[in-house]
């Protein structure tokens, strides 16, 4: 165990489906899985306080605070979740667990098979963004919580938040989804098809067997996050960043270096990815995304919401062209033709897809104002 | 509700938007701003309260006060609303900032099975004396703005309403003409409104 005293950091891990298995959307039966979490704030005597924080496709459980001082960065919402901050520590109890098939804790293909005692590889079962949804629920159960305050998520934390109001309508109060779409378009699934050939035809990939040995798909892995991070990314925010500068030199060197800044801010982005992620995760979580549309079974997004019992707030950025504002409009339309409660905002925002992990001001003052009235 | 209700003393136009609104309605504010009307309405009649706004400050405000209001320019319509999905639309000092009123109105009266509509006088006495004597564009209580900086792309009178209504097949059942007082409130204006108020409150439906 591990605290940061300010917002009273716990991680812990969790286990279920030991003898009869999780049923998969896709039919399989698969178990034990353990889910590693972790918790900021505190649970109140009633158990009405909590809030799932759902992480995107590069996230883990490591939400806000940091482990040690020491620490170079904080987690991935640390902007939004601590004493005073939108999701306010001092008020609610946050939870946020690391994805099924993910590699920062919770069971994936990087996890060891109890039938063979190595790592699943490839042979993990393929899991949906609502098979990541039905775990949280075991977890979310395990705490006695019977309804959630709240459940918030950006981009694949927003569609696992958009599925857990279709799926526990009772359970859920209210959803913010940031930055999200209800069906991955065409093209979103175009990058991340390129991504996973990067992997698969980086010889070290190995057909995903590769855990141990001295090579592994690192090439194929950084290129699909160099790939990847152009997506989260705009042209204009690319322009504030980086510009036309070179990373070493006054003039052109006319040879095939990594020479303007952006090329080398991706190479390094790509690189320290091979260092916390994992290859196979990748392709098994890039293709849960891919198979997202909630409409799926319903005929329409209209009829996916029928159910829905839950306060909305979509949020979306302007500069977003990976998920862009009219698939959040769509959402918003289908809950409304449903009468649901449902608060939209397009936010200014330079910095394309990511924008909803940096600090802005509107967007916590429309997060903190939504939470205190729902 | 008491925070409520005084807002709502002070405001002719609104008192006479609350007592046409019956309780329980389903009621959509187009042009909301920061959602005082739409949430003292909430409280007061118990409606079924939603909005839309074009500036994201204000949609900000509005979900600080638990309103359901989304970011919206009503320059694009209204596509996803179905005919008479709404027992009431409010549309407040909106009409003369669309692009396209004629179009925003049959909308309006299209998807709401009553409008309230509000909009400048710009027949009033000062405007009319400003044009006249000075021969400058008016600036008033109304209509404060300069011609450059105005949201209010178009000018129009309680007259030109009348005929914009008859034009455009909506019919008006109530008018009732406003003139803003020093002390912040308003006066309901019975003889020659078409000179003497400031703005008007319309009730309209389609014909």
């Amino acid at each position: 165990m591990t605290s940061d005293s300010n917002i009273n950091l716990q991680q812990g891990t969790f286990t279920f489906a030991e003898s009869k298995g999780l049923v998969l959307q896709s039919g399989r039966q698969f178990g034990p899985v353990t889910v590693a979490y972790e918790t900021y704030g505190e649970l109140n005597k009633g158990k009405s306080n909590a809030i799932l924080l759902l992480h995107a496709l590069s996230g883990d459980a490591h939400a806000a605070g940091k482990y040690k001082d020491s620490d170079k960065k904080a987690g991935w919402w640390d902007l939004m979740v601590g004493p005073g901050k939108p999701f306010d520590t001092d008020k609610y109890f946050l939870i946020c667990s690391n994805v099924l098939g993910g590699c920062s804790g919770t069971t994936g293909p990087t996890s060891i098979s109890p039938d063979t005692n190595k790592p699943y590889a490839m042979s993990f079962p393929v899991i949906t963004i609502e098979d990541m949804v039905k775990v949280q629920y075991e977890l979310v159960k395990s705490f006695g919580i019977r309804t959630l305050h709240s459940i918030a998520g950006g981009s694949m934390g927003g569609m696992q938040a958009l599925k857990w109001a279709q799926l526990y309508p009772d359970v859920v109060r209210s959803v913010i989804a940031v930055a999200t779409t209800a069906r991955l378009s065409p093209q979103a699934i175009a990058f991340n098809e390129v991504g996973r050939q990067a992997i698969i035809s980086d010889k070290a990939w190995n057909k995903g067997d590769y855990y141990g040995n001295k090579e592994t798909p690192d090439k194929g892995l950084s290129i699909a996050r160099m790939l990847g991070h152009i997506t989260y990314l705009s042209e204009e925010g690319m322009s504030k960043k980086f510009g036309r500068q070179l990373q070493n030199a006054e003039e052109y060197q006319y040879e095939f270096l990594t020479e303007f800044q952006v090329e080398s801010y991706l190479h390094y982005q790509g690189q320290r990815f091979t260092e916390r992620f994992d290859a196979n995760s990748y392709i098994y979580l890039t293709k849960a995304i891919d198979y997202f549309n909630l409409a799926d079974g319903y005929g329409s997004l209209q009829e996916a919401f029928r159910i829905v019992n839950s306060k909305f707030l979509v949020l979306s950025y302007t500069s977003d062209w990976l998920f862009p504002t009219y698939q959040s409009e769509e959402i918003v339309n289908a809950l409304r033709k449903n009468n649901v409660n449902v608060s939209f905002c397009e936010i200014k925002a330079d910095y394309g897809h990511d924008s909803f992990l940096l600090q802005n001001d509107l967007h916590e003052k429309l997060v903190s104002g939504f939470l205190e009235n729902v | 509700m008491k925070r409520a209700i005084e807002f709502l003393k002070k405001r002719k136009d609104l008192q006479s938007i609350l007592g046409f609104i019956t309780k329980n309605s389903k009621v959509l504010d187009i042009g909301c701003g920061d959602g005082k009307l739409l949430s003292s309405l909430k409280q007061a009649k118990d409606i079924e309260a939603y909005g839309l706004e074009i500036k994201e400050e204000s949609v900000a405000e509005c979900v600080s006060k638990g309103l359901s209001v989304i970011q919206y320019d009503l320059n694009k319509g209204l596509p996803e609303y179905a005919d008479n999905s709404f027992d009431f639309i409010i549309l407040s000092q909106t009409l003369q900032q669309v692009a396209r009123p004629d179009d925003a109105i049959k909308e309006v009266v299209r998807v709401g099975k009553k409008a309230i509509v509000s909009v400048p006088n710009f027949g009033f006495w000062k405007c009319r004396l400003n044009i006249f004597f000075k021969g400058r564009t008016p600036v008033t209580k109304a209509l404060p703005y300069k011609w450059y900086n105005t949201p209010n792309l178009r000018v129009l009178t309680i007259k030109d309403f009348y005929d914009f209504c008859e034009e455009s097949g909506v019919r008006v059942i109530k008018t009732m003409p406003l003139l803003s007082t020093k002390n912040g409130s308003e006066k309901v204006i019975k003889l020659f409104s078409n000179l003497r108020a400031d703005y008007c409150v319309f009730i309209v439906e389609s014909t």
